[in-house]
């Protein structure tokens, strides 16, 4: 029960399974299941074994302002992904629009989340793989100022969303029409200070990342992400992808499905009719490369970065870019700040139908609610990024281990592994949950 | 020979990872803890285990499933010490609110096929199944009051955590009171404080992440917000069935106002 990873063999000769029951460096609860039969994988799994928490269920009947406040608790990692997309679907149901420093108070709340978040899973969770560590303390042994620097980097991170939040895990300042207390000038530019320093430190820490040995593997994705006319997207955008989607963020459920299966807590999205596709970095970064603020375009050609990337191994080095974006971005938007005359514009709920549509750092978040003229929610429906990738995970994962069938049990359940972490997956999320179980019957 | 280093393990339940993540956000103090506690079992930062028993455990969420009803029982055999931390812990949190529901309508609005999940009627907390040594509080908790309570048992003492209300981190902070100034409904007085008064800080009411204070005088707050505030009943149903909806004071307060 305690163990992580359980071996069995088979008496039937010839066959053996390969059990890894709790997946290690991610967010909540799952494993992998992979069945292989004559060197070929049969079947491929990730399960979701995070209990179900039914947040659609009890938002039902509560009032309109509660959202971002309870959607925050679906995920510790990414809470101000769920008040952003929650109080744009608010605001959209009630038809009115934050602009001017307000929107760009919340970008730069955004931003915040995003080093937090990417610094976290590139240093913390992800690169130890790469290195063959079992985490980022073990790793820090033989690479102590790049540990050093990240953690540094993700505390600017949580600083800075503690700065306009409140604090770093569900923060409190966030509500439908703006904030609570917007921060002085004199705060934010104080700020400034440590992300000069950032930048550097996050334009190190991609280039450091980009000289790690990234698996050959590409897959034909399809990429999916918001997309802005003059900036990268964070809050607001259409829905578009490399293969020809380009949709309002209002017509999500005529495009995508969810679909219930059985060994799983989380439901599977799809494209309608088509199949499964790539929410995060790689696609953001795919779909937005020009949009990119200067230096992370800068870092990006320095590490040869090419749109369209297709290996999802190299969304570590995505990440890092991203990060350095995040950094100069919020520099950005601190130099043009002025401090607004109300923290928040006055709303008055109507009876409606509100989207929200935000990029979380894992990749899209949609929220769907119907509310009654008092502002009560009548009917809510949350697609996280985790479980919009799972399916594509799960392809992966089945293509990934037909590629590499000649690695032993150990070095393949390793890889197997670090290609489910490419997508940094939120199991809390995606149920609203991951385990490794490869199952071989040719006794190799 | 050098002294043996305390073994640590985080465990999680429903819950959202926030409160064992607050352990990987103490940025200048992990390599420190990590030096000074052997990091046993903690899978959301490695994946390298050591076999228990434990010296201490930390257990993250609350209690939902068949199969975690009977998970904390081995747990609580494998550890000398068992915290629990986080408002899912303590209280049983924001998925507590299937408690006033019938749970099986909430398995058919979420999923398509219910007969695929396996779920108990009641999120409840640690402390309903195994004994606790100590409950630390917070959605999520305040990461300076874990590294508290970690030094705590480490040395054998008592954890300096405060019992009283929220006012109390407000006066300290020289805040001038949301609730007398300008009206706003806030739950600081009958809170156990330990946030730092974030909230009133931001020009916002208490949203009592934290739970009850000891004792709290929940009938005469509710009193002061129905009839000074204008706050109706059905709101103060919603402010009590929050992240600590379980807790028993805010339970009992809750379905008062639900019969009023």
């Amino acid at each position: 029960m305690l163990n992580r990873i359980e071996r069995k063999v088979r008496p039937m000769k010839g066959s053996k399974i390969l059990k890894v029951n709790y997946l290690a460096r991610v967010e909540g609860e799952g494993s992998l299941y992979l069945r292989i039969k004559n060197g070929q994988v049969v079947d491929a799994k990730l399960k979701i074994f995070e209990p179900p928490r039914f947040f659609e269920a009890f938002l039902r009947g509560r009032r309109y302002s509660e959202a971002p406040d309870i959607t925050a608790r679906i995920c510790g990692i990414c809470p101000i992904a769920y008040q952003m997309s929650s109080v744009h679907a608010m605001e959209d149901a009630f038809g009115v629009k934050v602009g001017g420093q307000l929107r760009a108070l919340r970008r730069l709340l955004y931003c915040g989340e995003w080093i937090e978040s990417h610094v976290l899973h590139v240093a913390m969770l992800h690169a130890p793989d790469f290195l063959g560590y079992d985490d980022a303390i073990r790793m820090a042994q033989d690479y102590p100022d790049q540990v050093q620097m990240a953690l540094r980097l993700k505390k600017i991170g949580n600083e800075l969303v503690t700065l306009l939040g409140g604090r770093e895990i569900h923060p409190i300042n966030v509500k439908v029409g703006g904030f609570y207390k917007t921060p002085s000038k004199a705060q934010l530019m104080e700020f400034r200070k440590s992300l000069e320093w950032g930048l550097q430190a996050a334009s190190d820490l991609t280039k450091w990342v980009a000289t790690l040995d990234i698996p050959k593997f590409e897959q034909d994705y399809e990429f999916v992400a918001l997309s802005h006319p003059e900036e990268y997207p964070l809050n607001e955008g259409r829905l578009v992808s490399n293969k020809g989607l380009d949709i309002d963020i209002s017509q999500y459920d005529e495009y995508f499905e969810e679909e219930h299966v059985e060994h799983s807590n989380a439901l599977h999205s799809v494209l309608r009719g088509q199949d499964s596709y790539h929410v995060g970095p790689l696609a953001r970064i795919n779909l937005n490369f020009e949009k990119l603020t200067p230096q992370a375009l800068k870092v990006a050609r320095e590490v040869q970065f090419k749109p369209v990337c297709r290996n999802p191994f190299m969304s570590i080095v995505a990440r890092g870019i991203e990060t350095v974006f995040a950094v100069e971005e919020a520099i950005r938007i601190i130099d043009q700040y002025e401090e607004p005359e109300r923290p928040a514009i006055e709303i008055k709920p109507k009876a409606g139908v509100g989207y929200g549509c935000t990029e979380a750092p894992r990749g899209i978040l949609y929220h769907r609610y119907r509310v009654d003229d008092k502002g009560i929610i009548q009917s809510a429906k949350i697609v996280p990024p985790t479980a919009q990738n799972q399916k594509t995970i799960e392809k992966d994962l089945w293509h990934f281990a037909s590629e590499y069938i000649q690695l032993d049990e150990k070095e393949l359940t390793w890889k197997c592994e670090q290609a489910i972490r490419n997508y940094d997956p939120c199991i809390s999320c995606a149920t609203h949950f991951l385990r490794v179980h490869i199952e071989r019957e040719d006794g190799q | 020979m050098a002294k043996k280093k305390p073994k640590l393990a985080v465990w999680k339940f429903a819950s959202c990872d926030g409160c064992q993540l607050s352990l990987l956000d103490c940025e200048d103090e992990l390599l420190a803890i990590a030096g000074a506690i052997d990091i046993a079992y903690f899978p959301e930062a490695t994946k390298a285990e050591v076999k228990g028993p434990y010296d201490i455990s930390l257990v993250e969420g609350s209690i939902t499933t068949p199969h975690d009803a009977e998970r904390i029982h081995h747990i609580r055999r494998a550890s000398s010490v068992l915290i629990t931390i986080g408002a899912c812990a303590t209280a049983g949190g924001i998925q507590a609110l299937r408690n006033y529901k019938n749970v099986h309508e909430f398995t058919s609005i979420v999923y398509a096929h219910p007969e695929y999940i396996h779920t108990l009627s009641k999120s409840t907390p640690i402390d309903d199944h195994v004994f606790v040594d100590f409950e630390l509080r917070g959605c999520p908790i305040n990461k300076y009051q874990l590294i508290e309570v970690i030094s705590a048992f480490l040395f054998g003492r008592k954890p300096n955590i405060p019992n009283y209300s929220l006012c109390m981190e407000c006066k300290r902070k020289g805040l001038p009171c949301v609730m007398v100034a300008h009206g706003t409904p806030c739950m600081g007085p009958i809170t156990q404080a330990g946030c730092g008064a974030i909230c009133p800080s931001y020009n916002r009411g208490c949203y009592s992440c934290f739970g009850p204070k000891e004792a709290p005088n929940t009938i005469s707050l509710s009193e002061w917000w129905y009839e000074e505030l204008g706050v109706m009943r059905e709101d103060l149903v919603r402010a009590f069935r929050t992240f600590n909806a379980y807790a028993e004071p805010y339970r009992k307060e809750s379905e008062a106002h639900e019969r009023k």
